[in-house]
C-alpha cells in the first residue's frame, strides 16, 4: 500500500456524487428513489462508513422546523436575521418546509429522536426567536444506519478515490477526474451531473493547539468543494463571512449552546457573569465572544458548576459519548470537571462552511450552482446555517433535481488535455528527487492565515497575506516533494489549502464594509446596507486570480419588520433593544 | 536536501496481544476518515495494526470499530 503506480482508468456513469458524509448519501439515496434505472456513484476520499462531519454521529438536529415548535415562516425570518440580511430565503424557505420530512424518513432508518411523555418530539430552544434544537439520544447510529440504506438501494460506493478537478464541456458538468489516495493511480468518472456534498473548508485556520488536525471540523474536509468549484469557473458566495465558533480552549469540542444551553449551562467570563443574550452561534456572538476574551474581564469560560448532579451527568452523556468522544478523556487529563469549575473557552480559527455561516459554493433552492448539472449540498454550499438537516435535506433536493436533470441529456464532451494537464499537476510532487514535504507548505499556508486573515481584518495585513501566499505557491509549484501516494494526498490538500486561503483573502478584501460580526469584522469600515446589502460572488478570473461581482439579494418570500431586523445585533447583556434568550 | 528524521508520539496506540490483523482483519485502517492506519509485520512474523502518520482527529472510529477492543485514543499530546 501506498507505493506509487501508474494507472489510468475511464468509468461512466448518471449521477456522480463526490463525498459520502451527510448531504451525499441522501442525494444518492433520493436520486435513485427518484430514477431507479440511474447509474449512482458516491465516491468519497475516505471511507462512506465513517467519512464526513458525523464520522462518530450528531448531539441532535440544531435547526428542525416541526410543526407545533416552528413555522417554516418563522425560522426563514430568523435565519434572515441572524445572516444580516444576505440570503435568498427561498433556499431557506424550501428547506424549512420540508426538513420535516426528513427528519420522519430518518426517524424511518432508525435514527431517534428525543420525544416527550406523550410521544411527541421534545424540541429546544437555542436560538433568539424560534425553538428547533431536536436532541438525538441515539446519535452515534447515524452513519450505520444511512450506510444500511446506501447498500440497500444499491449505490455505487467508491473509497478512497480524492476528486481533484471537475470536468466541464459544451457548457456543463462533464465529470470528474479523481486519484486513488493508496496508489496513486487516476480514475476519470464521466457523469451527466455531479453533486458535491465535500464539507468545510476546516483546515484553513491553524487551532490554538497548533496541531494541524486539532481542527473544529472533521480534519478531512480541507476544502476540495470550494477549490473544485473555483476552478471549473463556479460563483462562490460570500467567502469573506467566515466560520468561528465557540469551543473548548485546546479542544475541538463545542461548548456548547445546542445541549448544554437548553439544560441551564451558558457562556460566562472569568466573574462567572453571564454577557451574552443568546448563545446561539452567529457572528455578533462571537463578536461579544471575543470582545469578552480580549477585555479585562477575560478570558471565556462554559458555566455548568451551577447545575444539579443529574444535569451535569445528562450533558456529560451526550457531549463526551457521541459527536466527540474523547471529550471525556481531555477533561480527565486536565483535571477539569464541569461540576466543580468553569470550563475555558476559546474561539477556533477561521474556516468556510454554511452549516455555521454562509460562505460556500453558490445555490439555488434545487441546490444547482451556476453550471449546468453541478449541484453543491451541505457545509460547502451557501445555505445559511444548515447544520446537519441542512445538508441532509439540500442534498435531497440535489439528488431529486439532479435525477431529473439527466433524463434529458447524455454525456458532454470534454477535452481530455485537461486530463493529462491534471495528472501533470498531481504528479509533480512525485517527479522530484527532494524538496518540501506537504505538512510544511500547509503549516506555513495556515499559519499565515491566522497571522493575517483572523477578523477583526485590516487590509495592510491582508495585503501581506496575499504577497505570502504567492511565496508559498511558487514553492510548492516548483519543490512540493512527496514519498508516497499517502504523502500525494496531503499534498493535493495542501493545495486546496492556499486556493481556499487566497480565495479568503480576496473575498475579504472585496467587501469593504463590516458584516456578520466577527466574521468579517473589517475594522477601517462600518457596516454599509447601501452599496453592501448583496451577496459578493467570486469566480476564478480571466487571468486565473480571484474576480468578484455584487449580485442582489433575491426578494424576500417572508418579510422582515423593521423593529425585527436588529434582533441579532445587540447580543450583550444589558444593551438596550435587545430580545431576552429565555 | 534531505528530510530530518523527527520523533512525534501519537495518538492512537494498538495492543498488539489482541489485534487481529494476523487472521486478515483491516477494520481500523478502512474507516480511518484520515487513513493514518497501516498493517505491519512485527519481528515474530505476526501482524499488527500501527498507527503510520501523525494526522490524527482523534474521532474514535478505528477504536469503536475494532471487533477485539485492540486500540485506545488518546488526545494527541499537542493539545491534551
Amino acid at each position: 500500500m501506498d507505493e506509487i503506480l501508474d494507472g489510468l482508468t475511464q468509468i461512466d456513469c448518471d449521477i456522480l456524487i463526490i463525498g459520502g458524509g451527510t448531504a451525499g448519501p441522501m442525494a444518492a439515496l433520493k436520486a435513485k428513489r427518484k430514477n431507479p434505472e440511474a447509474n449512482v456513484v458516491l465516491l468519497d476520499k475516505a471511507n462512506v462508513k465513517r467519512s464526513g462531519a458525523i464520522s462518530m454521529g450528531m448531539d441532535g438536529l440544531n435547526n428542525s422546523v416541526i410543526p407545533g415548535y416552528a413555522t417554516p415562516e418563522q425560522y426563514t425570518k430568523e435565519i434572515t436575521i441572524a445572516n444580516d440580511g444576505i440570503c435568498d430565503q427561498a433556499a431557506v424557505y424550501r428547506y424549512a418546509q420540508e426538513c420535516y420530512g426528513i427528519i420522519q424518513e430518518l426517524d424511518s432508518f432508525g435514527i431517534r429522536f428525543q420525544k416527550d411523555q406523550n410521544g411527541e418530539y421534545d424540541v429546544k430552544k437555542v436560538h433568539h426567536i424560534g425553538t428547533y434544537v431536536l436532541p438525538m439520544p441515539n446519535g452515534d447510529t447515524v452513519k450505520k444506519a444511512l450506510y444500511r440504506q446506501l447498500r440497500k438501494a444499491r449505490i455505487n460506493i467508491i473509497n478512497r478515490f480524492m476528486a481533484t478537478r471537475l470536468l466541464t464541456g459544451e457548457g456543463r458538468v462533464a465529470g470528474a477526474i479523481c486519484v486513488n489516495t493508496r496508489s496513486a493511480e487516476f480514475l476519470v468518472v464521466r457523469a451527466k451531473a455531479v453533486i458535491m456534498g465535500l464539507g468545510a473548508a476546516g483546515r484553513l485556520g491553524l487551532p490554538t493547539s497548533g496541531y494541524l488536525y486539532g481542527t473544529y471540523e472533521n480534519a478531512s474536509n480541507s476544502g476540495e468543494g470550494y477549490a473544485m468549484a473555483y476552478h471549473a469557473g463556479a460563483g462562490l458566495a460570500n467567502l469573506e463571512c467566515y466560520q468561528i465558533n465557540p469551543l473548548i480552549k485546546d479542544y475541538n469540542g463545542p461548548a456548547c449552546a445546542y445541549v448544554a444551553g437548553p439544560m441551564g449551562g451558558y457562556t460566562a467570563n472569568a466573574q462567572g457573569e453571564r454577557f451574552i443574550e443568546c448563545d446561539y452561534w452567529s457572528g455578533q456572538m462571537m463578536q461579544e465572544f471575543y470582545d469578552e476574551l480580549q477585555g479585562g474581564k477575560g478570558p471565556v469560560y462554559l458555566k455548568l458548576n451551577h447545575l444539579a448532579e443529574e444535569t451535569v451527568a445528562e450533558i456529560e452523556r451526550v457531549l463526551h459519548i457521541v459527536e466527540r468522544p474523547t471529550r471525556g478523556h481531555f477533561h480527565e487529563g486536565r483535571g477539569t470537571d464541569y461540576r466543580k469549575q468553569m470550563i475555558e473557552m476559546h474561539i477556533s480559527e477561521i474556516g468556510f462552511c454554511s452549516g455555521h455561516s454562509a460562505s460556500g459554493v453558490f445555490v439555488d433552492e434545487h441546490a444547482r450552482t451556476t453550471i449546468p448539472g453541478l449541484y453543491a449540498a451541505g457545509d460547502m454550499a451557501n445555505v445559511p446555517h444548515n447544520y446537519m438537516l441542512g445538508a441532509f435535506t439540500n442534498g435531497a433536493f440535489a439528488g431529486m433535481d439532479a435525477a431529473v436533470f439527466i433524463a434529458d441529456v447524455d454525456h458532454a464532451n470534454f477535452d481530455m488535455g485537461e486530463v493529462d494537464a491534471e495528472r501533470t499537476r498531481v504528479l509533480a510532487p512525485t517527479k522530484r528527487d527532494d524538496g518540501i514535504p506537504p505538512n510544511q507548505i500547509e503549516y506555513k499556508t495556515r499559519r499565515l492565515v491566522n497571522d493575517y486573515l483572523q477578523p477583526p481584518k485590516v487590509t495592510a495585513k491582508m495585503e501581506l497575506a496575499q504577497k505570502r501566499f504567492e511565496e508559498v505557491r511558487d514553492d510548492m509549484e516548483s519543490g512540493m516533494f512527496v514519498r508516497d501516494a499517502h504523502e500525494l494526498m496531503r499534498a493535493l490538500e495542501a493545495s486546496t489549502i492556499l486556493d481556499c486561503a487566497e480565495m479568503a483573502a480576496a473575498a475579504s478584501m472585496y467587501r469593504t464594509e463590516s458584516r456578520w460580526g466577527l466574521y468579517h469584522n473589517r475594522v477601517e469600515y462600518e457596516r454599509d446596507d447601501e452599496n453592501w446589502f448583496c451577496h459578493t460572488i467570486l469566480t476564478k478570473g480571466e487571468d486565473g486570480k480571484p474576480a468578484h461581482k455584487k449580485q442582489d439579494v433575491k426578494p424576500y418570500v417572508v418579510e422582515i419588520a423593521e423593529d425585527e431586523k436588529d434582533a441579532y445585533a445587540n447580543q450583550r447583556v444589558g444593551s438596550s433593544s435587545s430580545v431576552a434568550a429565555e | 536536501m534531505p528530510l530530518a528524521q523527527t520523533a512525534t508520539t501519537v495518538p492512537v496506540v494498538v495492543n498488539d496481544d489482541l489485534c487481529i490483523a494476523d487472521k486478515g482483519c483491516t477494520v481500523c485502517v478502512d474507516v480511518c476518515p484520515l487513513d493514518v492506519l497501516r498493517i505491519v509485520e512485527k519481528e515474530d512474523g505476526k501482524k499488527t495494526a500501527y498507527m503510520k502518520y501523525d494526522e490524527c482527529w482523534y474521532c474514535m472510529p478505528c477504536e469503536a470499530d475494532c471487533p477485539t477492543d485492540a486500540v485506545t485514543v488518546n488526545l494527541p499530546y499537542l493539545l491534551k
